[in-house]
């Protein structure tokens, strides 16, 4: 596969909004998790992204008063995002996507990119799960009482709809190159990079801005709940007493060009060097249990970055806290690794499952770490499961990385793996 | 432009049951029954308890997956697929919208993970035990024009084939109040890059590519019978690719996508 150079990127999670404030948090091993207490749902720990309330969909520094927030008047946000530019698309996964393009110069790098390009070349490939779907949950407990019908503030296409985020980003950066949302679950974001990989592959578009944003919802809080797979406390990562998951929210960006077209200035350094993805053929909500599926991604990801397993220096695993995926996801890196350990973590245990955003974030997360020469605990690990056959750090070290690889798998049996390296590796 | 070889396709529809069944009508030879409604085979690949959980959306997509997969060749599960479909399972949607807004918001779990946009593919993948890759998008009234796109690229990326399948289901008030999606319709296309698989005598050839700016009307389908469908369900505007296929003539399609258009060339 052709290599393709991260010139820019930017995340936003409970750690922080941007890379700097990440990679602090990464450092300091400050975690995001906080106690549920979000439209009306209690129990379990989350890693909400605070300030969304207020936050607004315009230009960077024009607040806006009125917000969406949970249970509030999602109609108040109509009547003040009057005027704005993309009052339309004003819903709280769309402000979680605005907090992360207005951080680490993004939005100026892709409008150079789109200079270079021509804006129709720059295509946009959003991963999401829920989209905007909070705005609905809200309008359901505001339906007309004869009718049935939803508030007219609801706005279904601008917020609801999973086509929201793409539409939203692509209009905000004035791309207009082929725009698309991905939506596999949990894996939607790490799938979107794959896709619009592909789109280039294709010669369909030059560059492409790929990521993904989901946020805090009652359909994932209590959907989750109902699966039991909420950890009553802080989740712990493939430590033997796991109790499950925390529910993030996230929203992460890149943008994927040739090396070739990158002036040297803005070369970050870091490329998509190759993207696996697989199914397990098995259970909706259930891994695969020996990891096959897993390791499929993997080794196809490696395929196509011509590297041999033991080449990679870091895994950022899936690793949600969960009984069944960890033990998986062990089980998988074992069988594709063997005995040589190699240094993993999950890093959810500092920012929670951020769903659909997962994927993108966690490749972002890597991509810093091999940037910075960082090999991260995984937090939240003390006990290791003696049932699952990797040990992923319990302390945090230094060390010159080339090549680390980002795991994502999701509900229906999607599973993606993602390798990043060094330009010059 | 990406061209297409198109190895096997299927369709169900009120009225289309099937590409032999529809052939015919999408070649106006014959008429299409205003009357009929969807008759779609039982998911015989499901096993019995999935058949229970499977709702509308699962049996539109299965049914065509598997006829395209065969039509070409294939076996069922072999090739990545692309699937579209704009408004996902809506009913599953709004039962647990209507919960969660409710006195009792604990949600059903089976209702919780079918509500996710890749159920069907869930679904499709289990029946079939594949292992192939998926990707589903979601892309409002562009779901057609991205899917086919997308389809297109991961083929050329690839080398191979890829199962492209789009499918809508019928939307209850109150979503559906904005989103008029009044019948149930699918369709799958096993597309190869063109001339790859010599061995197969395709059913049709197209090619696709993408060009910015300039947003025109969507391409309506020849036969009047088949616009009453094409207007009632937001993926049913493939009903014009379809068409232009069966008749195996050259036809020019451009359908508005986002700020720009997919372009199309059949035969």
């Amino acid at each position: 596969m052709t290599k393709l150079l991260l010139s820019a990127s930017t995340l936003v999670t409970a750690l922080g909004a941007g890379r700097q404030a990440t990679l602090q948090a990464l450092r300091e091993e400050r975690c995001g998790l906080e106690p549920c207490a979000f439209a009306e749902v209690t129990g379990g720990h989350v890693g909400r992204v605070h300030g969304l309330e207020e936050a607004g969909l315009g230009e960077a520094g024009a607040g806006e008063a009125g917000a969406g927030e949970a249970g509030a008047g999602e109609a108040g946000a109509g009547e003040a995002g009057l005027g704005d530019r993309f009052a339309h698309f004003d819903c709280r996964n769309n402000r979680l996507a605005a907090l992360a393009l207005r951080q680490d110069g993004f939005e100026a790098a892709v409008r150079a990119a789109a200079a270079r390009h021509g804006a129709g070349r720059v295509a946009v490939v959003c991963g999401t799960s829920t989209s905007g779907i909070l705005s609905a949950e809200n309008a359901y407990r505001a339906r007309d009482p004869a009718s049935g019908l939803l508030p007219a503030w609801f706005r279904y296409d601008g917020s609801y709809d999973l086509f929201s985020l793409s539409r939203y980003v692509a209009e905000r950066l004035g791309l207009e190159g082929p725009a698309m949302t991905v939506s596999t679950a949990c894996a939607s974001s790490a799938r979107a990079v794959l896709d619009a990989a592909q789109l280039i592959e294709a010669g369909v578009a030059d560059a492409a801005v790929v990521g993904g944003a989901d946020s805090l919802c009652r359909l994932t809080l209590r959907g989750f709940a109902s699966l039991e797979l909420v950890s009553p406390e802080r989740c712990r990562p493939f430590d033997r007493d796991r109790r499950g998951l925390s529910v993030g929210e996230a929203a992460g960006f890149a943008l994927l060009e040739r090396p070739d077209d990158v002036p040297e200035a803005a070369n970050g350094g870091i490329v998509l060097s190759g993207a696996g993805a697989s199914s397990d053929g098995f259970h909706m909500s259930s891994p695969r249990p020996d990891g096959e599926g897993a390791v499929l991604a993997m080794r196809a990801a490696l395929a196509r970055a011509g590297l041999a397993a033991e080449e990679i220096d870091h895994i950022n695993l899936h690793g949600t806290g969960t009984r069944a995926n960890d033990l998986m996801e062990g089980h998988a890196v074992r069988a594709l690794f063997g005995d040589r350990p190699v240094a993993c973590a999950s890093s959810k245990g500092l920012t929670g499952h951020c769903m659909g955003s997962s994927g993108i974030v966690e490749a972002l997360i890597a991509a810093l770490c091999l940037e910075e020469g960082l090999l991260p605990r995984s937090f939240g690990l003390v006990d290791p499961d003696p049932e699952i056959p990797i040990r992923p750090l319990t302390e945090t070290r230094s060390a010159h990385l080339r090549h680390v690889m980002s795991n994502s798998f999701g509900f229906g049996g999607v599973n993606v793996s993602l390798v990043l390296s060094r330009a010059q590796a | 432009m990406i061209g297409l070889d198109v190895l096997g396709l299927s369709v169900q529809a009120p009225g289309l049951a099937g590409w032999e069944q529809a052939l015919p009508i999408l070649r106006g030879e014959q008429r299409l029954d205003p009357d009929a409604t969807l008759a779609l085979p039982a998911p015989a690949l499901l096993a019995a308890n999935e058949r229970r959980r499977a709702g509308l959306p699962v049996r539109l997509a299965l049914a065509v997956c598997e006829a395209a997969t065969r039509m070409a060749g294939l076996v069922p599960g072999e090739a990545p697929c692309v699937f579209g479909s704009s408004n996902g399972d809506g009913a599953v949607v709004h039962e647990l919208l209507e919960t969660l807004a409710g006195p009792d918001p604990a949600l059903s779990p089976t209702r919780f993970h079918n509500s996710v946009h890749n159920a069907v593919a869930g679904y499709w993948s289990i029946a079939t035990g594949s292992r192939a890759p998926v990707t589903c998008l979601g892309c409002h009234d562009a779901t057609v024009a991205a899917s086919l796109l997308k389809a297109a690229a991961e083929a050329v990326a690839t080398g191979g084939p890829v199962l492209l399948c789009l499918y809508d289901a019928p939307m209850q008030p109150p979503l559906g109040a904005l989103r008029v999606t009044t019948i149930g319709f699918a369709c799958a296309l096993l597309l190869t890059p063109a001339g790859t698989r010599r061995e197969a005598l395709p059913a049709g050839r197209i090619a696709v590519g993408y060009a910015p700016g300039g947003a025109e009307a969507e391409p309506a389908p020849l036969d009047e019978g088949l616009r009453a469908l094409w207007s009632r369900n937001p993926v049913a505007r493939a009903l014009v690719l379809l068409e232009a296929i069966a008749r195996e003539a050259r036809r020019d399609l451009c359908f508005p996508y986002g700020g720009g258009r997919l372009l199309v060339r059949c035969g």
